[in-house]
């Protein structure tokens, strides 16, 4: 029945941990998770924001390259006439002035209108060369302006070209400037800002025109997936090739190349990951210390729950003795009492019978001798019998307990003297332990000298011969109650037998021994007093009853 | 010295009989009845000493009969409790009654109880009128 009390208590105490954790983990991984979120939301966008800087910048830098070489070259075109530049002299003076302030320009040349260069300046004898069949040479003719996309040409490293137009008296010739493209790839690569970052630019076939920092050299053809024309600048992650990345790019607009800028998030991030890190570490301090919490919170409750349990438990057990006692005691005492009147005829018929024979002469009756001791010993049995009942009317009777100071250290010791011959007698010691200064009650010594009598009778039986009873008294000061125990060596109570013991009648001695009535009669008077006769044993090492009443008395 | 005269009153008259049996060979002069108009009845008759009265009694109980002896007769008045009558003797007391017994008692107890009462009733009787009673 007890087991069956605590398994609903544990499974209580579940619930009461589940529920707890249930409430607080859901809000704090929530807000863990929303404050994450949000987080990460900011960040990237503010790395996003920073590279579509970044992206903008470099394309307006190079839309300014060119633009910048171009209204060079315009300037030279426009500001000399054909034949001023036919001579070599002439242009090679006006190269080396030009690099003296940039020297992105690494030669000039001038072709006429049949594609033949007929004057050059620069470190390659390209003086005569025919362009004529040349891509460029055509769409220079129609659009006045031309820049071409980086080639090795005859020059076998990586240039590109820029050439105007200018018509002059009905015909037109062109100049031609060849642009360094190692200058070129400084001004795209300036932009690296992490580790493993990159820039270059693709032109519209997407192959590389200056060399990506990891791999591909220039003139070769990108990994990059193939991207149409758009305006602006755009940046997006980039899930290919293992590698996570975010891309920026845009397409220039003086020449229809793409510039991609790319960086490794994980780097750019790391800030974001340091977060992710402290709130994963948060969220399971957290975890701890709720699920810390919730045991603690629930060990508590469980452990005044079951607290009260006992305290019901034993109130109850309490309840069911007392009325037990109350019936018990109620018919104990009617028994006794009817049993009472003819007992009382039995003593006078036997004393009457006793009265008669004092008159006869004994040598005249044949039994004289055996009568007179019949006679005797049912006097003896109606004493016996007497004795029994009038213990059972101690139960019936609605004694009213006097109230008097009452030294408890006074009533034990009284009550021992009765019993210190008998205890010498059967060599059992007895020792006292009394507390000095026991406050005093209000009770009824009387009684209780009755009771301890009855509780000290059995610690003598029980140890029979060669022991100790013991009788201690103290004060417990948090329950306002004085207590007297009696604790003897004898075998102890067998556990099934406790709940037993305070049942009237209930005995384990021999008839003449015992009448089974000192415990119950003990016990309806320590009730009746207020206070709690409580009972401790261990088998093979004794017993301890311990009588408590309290100081103040509950009137 | 003077024979005492006595009265046993109670239900029982197993009880009543073996009393005064036992009474009469203590040189008391014992008569019985069984209940309190028979002892009314009795006192009108002949004149008692000492009446032992049974407190327990069906009809009129021991109570209500001390109070009408002790309003009409002299006699003095022993009451018999059982144990859970005990608490009508004092009333018993307070009502007149000369000393009260815890039935089951030694019928020597109760013999010498008789004898101190017809004493004191003696020494009282003694005494001027004016004393008497309080
Ligand atoms: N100190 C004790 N050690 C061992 N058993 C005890 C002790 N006190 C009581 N008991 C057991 O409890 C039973 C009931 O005790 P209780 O005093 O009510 O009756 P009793 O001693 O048998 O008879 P009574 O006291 O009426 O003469 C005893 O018979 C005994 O078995
Ligand atoms: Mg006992």
């Amino acid at each position: 029945m007890k087991t069956n009390g605590y398994n609903y208590i544990k499974k209580l105490q579940i619930e009461i941990i589940a529920i707890v954790l249930f409430f607080s983990l859901i809000p704090l991984f929530a807000l863990g998770s929303f404050l994450y979120f949000q987080f990460t939301q900011t960040y990237t966008q503010k790395v996003t924001n920073n590279l579509r800087t970044i992206v903008d910048n470099k394309k307006k830098a190079l839309d300014m390259f060119f633009e910048e070489r171009v209204s060079q070259l315009k300037t030279i075109a426009y500001t000399h006439s054909y034949k001023e530049l036919s001579d070599e002299d002439y242009i090679r003076s006006l190269l080396s002035a030009v690099q003296s302030s940039s020297n992105s320009l690494i030669d000039l040349g001038i072709i006429n209108s049949d594609g033949e260069q007929v004057a050059y300046t620069g470190h390659y004898n390209l003086k005569g060369v025919n362009y004529k069949n040349e891509l460029w040479f055509h769409e220079v003719m129609f659009k006045e302006v031309y820049i071409s996309d980086v080639f090795m040409g005859f020059r076998r490293f990586p240039h590109f070209i820029i050439a105007v137009m200018r018509k002059e008296e009905g015909s037109f010739w062109i100049l031609r400037a060849t642009i360094d493209s190692n200058i070129f790839n400084l001004l795209v690569q300036s932009v690296q800002i992490a580790e493993k970052g990159d820039a270059y630019l693709l032109n519209s076939e997407n192959i590389l025109q200056t060399p990506s920092r990891f791999g591909k050299q220039v003139m070769e053809p990108s990994d990059f997936p193939k991207t149409p024309l758009f305006t602006g600048t755009t940046v997006r992650e980039n899930f290919s090739e293992q590698n996570r990345m975010i891309v920026g790019m845009s397409w220039l607009e003086k020449k229809n190349w793409l510039l991609v800028v790319s960086e490794d998030p994980t780097e750019a991030m790391t800030p974001l990951f340091r977060t992710r890190t402290m709130v994963i570490l948060l969220i399971a301090l957290g975890v701890m210390l709720i699920v810390t919490g919730a045991y603690i919170v629930s060990r508590s409750i469980i452990r005044e729950l079951i607290r009260s349990e006992r305290q019901k438990a034993a109130l109850d057990a309490n309840l069911v003795q007392s009325s037990k006692m109350a019936a018990l005691g109620k018919l104990a005492a009617g028994v006794a009492h009817e049993l009472n009147n003819p007992l009382a005829l039995i003593k006078e018929s036997a004393g009457w019978l006793k009265d008669l024979l004092e008159e006869e002469e004994p040598d005249k009756i044949a039994n004289f001798k055996e009568i007179e001791k019949t006679v005797n010993k049912i006097d003896l049995h109606v004493e016996r019998a007497k004795s029994v009942t009038h213990r059972m009317l101690g139960f019936g009777r609605r004694f009213e307990p006097v109230s008097e100071d009452t030294d408890l250290n006074k009533v034990a010791e009284q009550t021992l003297s009765f019993l210190e011959n008998e205890a010498l007698h059967r060599n059992i010691a007895i020792e006292k332990d009394y507390l000095e200064n026991l406050p005093s009650v209000k009770s009824d010594s009387a009684q209780i000298q009755q009771v301890i009598l009855n509780i000290t009778d059995n610690a003598i039986d029980a140890v029979g011969k060669n022991g100790t009873v013991r009788m201690k008294t103290g004060y417990d000061p948090k329950k306002e109650e004085v207590f007297l125990e009696i604790s003897d060596t004898g075998p102890g109570i067998p556990k099934e037998d406790l709940d037993k013991i305070f049942d009237p009648f209930y005995t384990t001695k021999t008839s003449g021994e015992g009448t089974g009535l000192g415990l119950s009669v003990s016990y309806s008077i320590i009730e009746k007093l207020g206070g709690r006769i409580l009972v401790d044993s261990t088998r093979g090492k004794g017993s301890v009853f311990t009588v408590c009443l309290p100081v103040r008395s509950e009137k | 010295m003077d024979t005492i005269n006595v009265l046993v009153v109670d239900d029982e008259t197993d009880f009543t009989e073996l009393c005064v049996k036992r009474l009469r060979k203590r040189q008391i002069a014992a008569s019985g009845v069984s209940s309190g108009y028979e002892a009314l009845n009795f006192l009108e008759e002949q004149a008692v000493d000492v009446v032992v009265l049974d407190v327990r009694m069906p009809g009129m109980d021991g109570l209500e009969t001390l109070k009408a002896i002790k309003k009409a007769y002299p006699a003095e008045v022993i009451l018999i409790t059982g144990h859970d009558t005990e608490e009508c003797a004092e009333e018993g007391m307070n009502d007149g009654a000369a000393a009260y017994l815890i039935k089951p008692f030694d019928i020597e107890v109760l013999a010498r109880s008789i004898r101190k009462t017809f004493r004191k009733k003696k020494i009282k009787e003694s005494q001027p009128a004016g004393e008497k009673g309080c």
